[in-house]
């Protein structure tokens, strides 16, 4: 019987809920424990950058190590992006460190061993990572096999492959054009301030154009949404948020100034949060990704493609994969057997970390970029301190578990599902 | 105390939360005699057995359940089979990958020696029980690869092998063909004359003629009344089951019927994982501007599966027919394309078809129609929620905002969300299967008529409901399904429940 979903009344209603006696600054403090709740993982990488920062005596912070984070780590935030979409479409990519690694080979076999221009190279090997992302799209959309199955294969056959590509060697000794996409930055004019140290001015001119875009953007979200009738957040606490990220903003790009400017691995990570960030919460093709991962057959019932939608989201993982493969391997300068080890895992976890859910239909760009930082800070903080790779791995596992069990106790609390 | 009832329900009431499914009813079964009961979808017989069966268990109803003489206070399913009563549900619950032995085993394993299982003994007791339910299959083989009509008679050998001594049975032949349900009648029969009482919910007042000693009508959760053999027709029970006051539960509604809008020629569709058995048989039907054309039918009909299969191809195999709106013949291969030439299809089960729980109200609502939305690919955020807020002003949606969860909304509000994003699709054909289905009375007065507003706009609208009172209250015209076919069409002015009931139990002559 479906009586059970029965409540007298017709359910809870906005209009005939009484609560305590509402004011606007009982409504601000409501507004701000809301947001902060809903920002808990913005606020766990605060909390690990701090904590590293006093573990390691401040090196966690400086110019060097901050830079060295992003060009690090960017191989697993440029993964964690595709992997957020696929897990929100209810699916899982375990190939995509294989995929990285033959892509690096193949990349190898184009830019060294047949000399193509640097450029040609990478975009025949994004090309590659395309046709990979279609054979795996093909599989699962529309033979309707596992992507676990079909992924768990393709770690396999990936893996294989790049072995056979490089035929038992190191491909190695990349252009330097190619090299940039993993070691490069862009230092333009950059200013002695003395001995050993220089601050790079077009740097900061980004940097500062980036927070002007910031705040304008905000502006215009805001009268967007009061022109249109919704509800907005008090501005007191818009101001704090804004003012809060432009200065963290501001203290970064000084860190990247002061040591060699902006690293071509960010420039490429901006780019790309700024096309899926808007591909996830405004296309349709974004949408279309949510609802099904929400609720698949009301998805197919609403007329929404599902399966050109899942194929179209495992080509795009390809591509990012095969990205992700070449700024690896530029920066190792060297495509090698073992490249892209075990980064399947930490995207996955970072998508995790960051919020997503393991059913499908919750997940953000922004929150597995964040689960990523966790995990680089975490990385990049431990071995500073000489912790051996054996804790390492044993104390991010343990951050993976706690990170979504917090997000499920959170959602139990809040009674959503 | 001695009796000659093996079984007395007395004054059993049980409460849903805001909604009173049994209220003070009484059942007395006989040793011995096969005891139907009758009543309309959601009338509460279910109810009725799962309190029986421990399902419910002791102290979540009010009222007594004396079984051989002794108060039961049944806490589970458990404790109702280790009595010897034994429900066996409509959809039946056999794993199809284990062997027949292996389920009629299931929780009740044949132990040998060291607790371990022992096939052997387990193999050769399933075999005579299958023997006496009239099975010629071995005890090896997979349920997967024996008919429903025979996994039925595994499920009766399972009762048998707990010791059965009432044997309740939930709709037994509804999926059943002739020969199978024949069977079946026999089985019962034969049962009986082994001294174990039945219990059977049917809706085929034929087969309940012809095989039960007694029947108890039960209608809006209350028993109306308990007839012996000698008293059953079938008028009486249809009149038991419908008679009720009609009066005020429908919005007035005068309809302004236009030329035809839709018009399904032929339509027939197979079942999807048996492409042999045909579901939909041969279905015409019509509906015009304005008009809103009802569908009866009893569970297993096939009025859903004509709906899904009709729209874009949502259910079935091998499916054949043509579909015309205002004349021109359109294709409806896809959803997509059923929503491109103005068709809508809200389903019956909100939840796991229609509404995407974990979203919002708006995102819900522009689910079927971001195109109209969409600039450049994206999708235009403001316009959505002004859109969304509207449709919660019109449709009456109670929630805080448009960003409100869906799965926070009452059945009702849900509904109200579903008809909001169909509506937003602009059809021109709504077609609503149970629209009110889980709906308290309030709510679904104010879908009721939501649906007049639209038949006036000059829409058409399909109603499938398993409702009779439901659809004479909001219909103009209603046709009647059994077993795939439309068996009758009636314009409103000359629909009874009588009536339907007959067109819709009518089987047919193979």
């Amino acid at each position: 019987m479906t009586n059970t979903e029965l409540r007298p009344g017709g359910g809870p209603t906005g209009s005939e809920e009484i609560g305590p006696p509402v004011n606007r600054f009982t409504q601000a403090i409501a507004h701000v424990l809301a947001d902060l709740g809903k920002n808990g993982i913005f606020l766990a990488l605060i909390l690990v950058i701090v904590l590293f920062q006093v573990l390691t005596n401040g090196i966690l912070l400086r110019p060097q190590n901050v830079s060295n984070l992003i060009v690090q780590n960017g191989y697993i935030l440029i993964l964690a992006i595709g992997m957020v979409l696929v897990i929100v479409a209810g699916h899982i990519d375990l190939s995509v460190g294989s995929v990285a690694a033959f892509i690096g080979a193949v990349s190898g076999v184009f830019a060294v061993k047949m000399g193509l221009d640097w450029w040609l190279a990478v975009i025949l090997s994004l090309a590659i990572g395309a046709l990979v992302g279609a054979w795996q799209g093909f599989w699962i959309a529309y033979v309707g096999i596992p992507a676990f199955i079909v992924t768990l294969a393709g770690m396999l056959i990936f893996r294989g492959l790049a072995l056979v590509v490089l035929g038992n060697s190191n491909i190695g000794s990349f252009p330097t054009e190619y090299r940039a996409l993993g070691n490069g930055f862009l230092e333009l004019a950059p200013i002695e301030l003395g001995p050993r140290s220089s601050i790079d001015i077009i740097t900061l001119v980004i940097g500062l154009i980036a927070i002007a875009a910031l705040v304008v953007q905000q502006i215009r979200t805001r009268r967007g949404r009061v022109s249109y009738g919704q509800d907005v957040e008090p501005v007191g606490w818009s101001l704090i948020k804004l003012a809060l990220i432009g200065i963290g903003m501001g203290l970064f790009t000084y860190a990247l100034a002061t040591f060699k400017g902006i690293p071509i691995t960010l420039i490429i990570l901006a780019v790309l949060v700024l096309i899926y960030g808007t591909v996830a919460n405004r296309s349709v093709f974004g949408r279309h990704i949510y609802a099904i991962g929400g609720n698949r057959h009301a998805a197919e019932l609403s007329g929404i493609k599902t399966r050109s939608v899942d194929f179209w989201l495992f080509v795009n993982m390809g591509v990012l994969a095969a990205l992700a493969g070449l700024v690896f391997t530029a920066r190792l300068n060297l495509a090698g057997p073992k490249a892209g080890d075990g980064f399947e895992l930490e995207a996955i976890s970072a998508a995790f970390i960051g919020g997503a859910a393991v059913q499908g239909g919750v997940g953000t760009v922004g929150g597995a970029i964040i689960g990523g930082l966790i995990i680089g800070v975490l990385n990049n903080g431990m071995s500073i301190m000489g912790i051996g790779i054996e804790w390492q791995q044993a104390v991010k596992g343990l951050v993976l578990l706690l990170a979504v069990a917090f997000d499920v106790f959170n959602k139990r609390r809040s009674g959503v599902r | 105390m001695e009796t000659s009832n093996i079984l007395e329900m007395r004054g059993i009431t049980k409460t849903f939360p805001g909604v009173k499914a049994l209220s003070d009813v009484t059942l007395e079964v006989a040793r011995g005699e096969v005891h139907a009961i009758c009543g309309e979808n959601g009338a509460g017989k279910s109810t009725l057995m799962k309190v029986l069966s421990g399902v419910y268990p002791h102290g979540t109803y009010e009222g007594d359940i004396v079984f051989e003489g002794e108060t039961l206070s049944l806490s589970s399913i458990r404790d109702s089979e280790a009595k010897g009563i034994v429900i066996i549900h409509q959809e039946l619950a056999l794993s199809p990958y284990l062997s027949i032995a292996e389920n009629i085993f299931l929780n009740n394993e044949v132990k040998g020696r060291f607790g371990l299982i022992d096939w052997h003994q387990a193999n050769k007791r399933a075999q005579a029980l299958l023997a006496r339910v009239g099975l010629r299959e071995k005890p090896t083989t997979k349920i997967m690869d024996i008919g429903v009509g025979k996994q039925q008679l595994v499920e009766i050998a399972k009762a048998l092998s707990k010791e059965v001594k009432l044997l309740i049975l939930d709709e037994p032949t509804a999926a059943l063909n002739d020969e199978d349900s024949a069977h079946l009648l026999d089985l019962i029969l034969a049962l009986k004359e082994q001294g174990i009482t039945s219990i059977i919910i049917s809706h085929k007042l034929n087969e309940i003629k012809k095989i039960a000693d007694a029947v108890t009508v039960i209608r809006d959760g209350k028993t109306i009344e308990t007839m012996p053999k000698a008293e059953i027709t079938e008028d009486r029970i249809i009149k038991d089951m419908v008679g009720r006051d009609l009066e005020h539960r429908y919005p007035d509604h005068t309809p302004h019927i236009g030329e035809e809008i839709l018009r399904v020629e032929d339509w027939t569709a197979h079942h999807p994982q048996d492409p042999n058995r045909v579901v939909v048989d041969n279905v015409n039907l019509s509906v015009r501007r304005g008009e809103i054309v009802g569908i009866a039918g009893l569970m297993g009909a096939g009025r859903t599966e004509f709906a899904m299969s009709l729209f874009g191809r949502s259910y079935g195999s091998r499916i054949s027919g043509k579909v015309f709106k205002a004349g021109k013949e359109i294709r409806t291969r896809t959803v997509a394309e059923a929503i491109d030439n103005g068709l809508a299809y809200a389903t019956e089960d909100r939840k796991v078809y229609g509404l995407n729980l974990i979203e919002d109200i708006k995102r819900n609502v522009s689910m079927a129609s971001l195109k109209k939305l969409e600039r450049l690919g994206l999708v235009n955020d403001g316009q959505e929620y002004q859109v969304a807020n509207e449709y919660r002003k019109s449709m009456n949606i109670k929630a805080p905002s448009v960003l409100a969860k869906t799965g926070k909304l009452s059945g009702g509000n849900q509904q109200k969300v579903v008809l909001s994003k169909w509506i937003y699709s602009d059809p021109d054909v709504l077609i609503l299967d149970e629209p009110t289905r889980g709906i308290d009375v309030g709510a679904k007065y104010e879908i009721y008529t939501i649906i007049n507003r639209l038949a006036a706009e000059g829409k058409g609208i399909i109603v499938i409901s398993s409702e009779l009172p439901e659809l004479l209250g909001i219909c103009d015209r209603i046709y009647a399904l059994s077993e795939g076919r439309i068996t009758g069409e009636v314009p409103i002015e000359e629909a009874s429940p009588e009536m339907l009931l007959k067109y819709m139990t009518m089987e047919s002559p193979r």
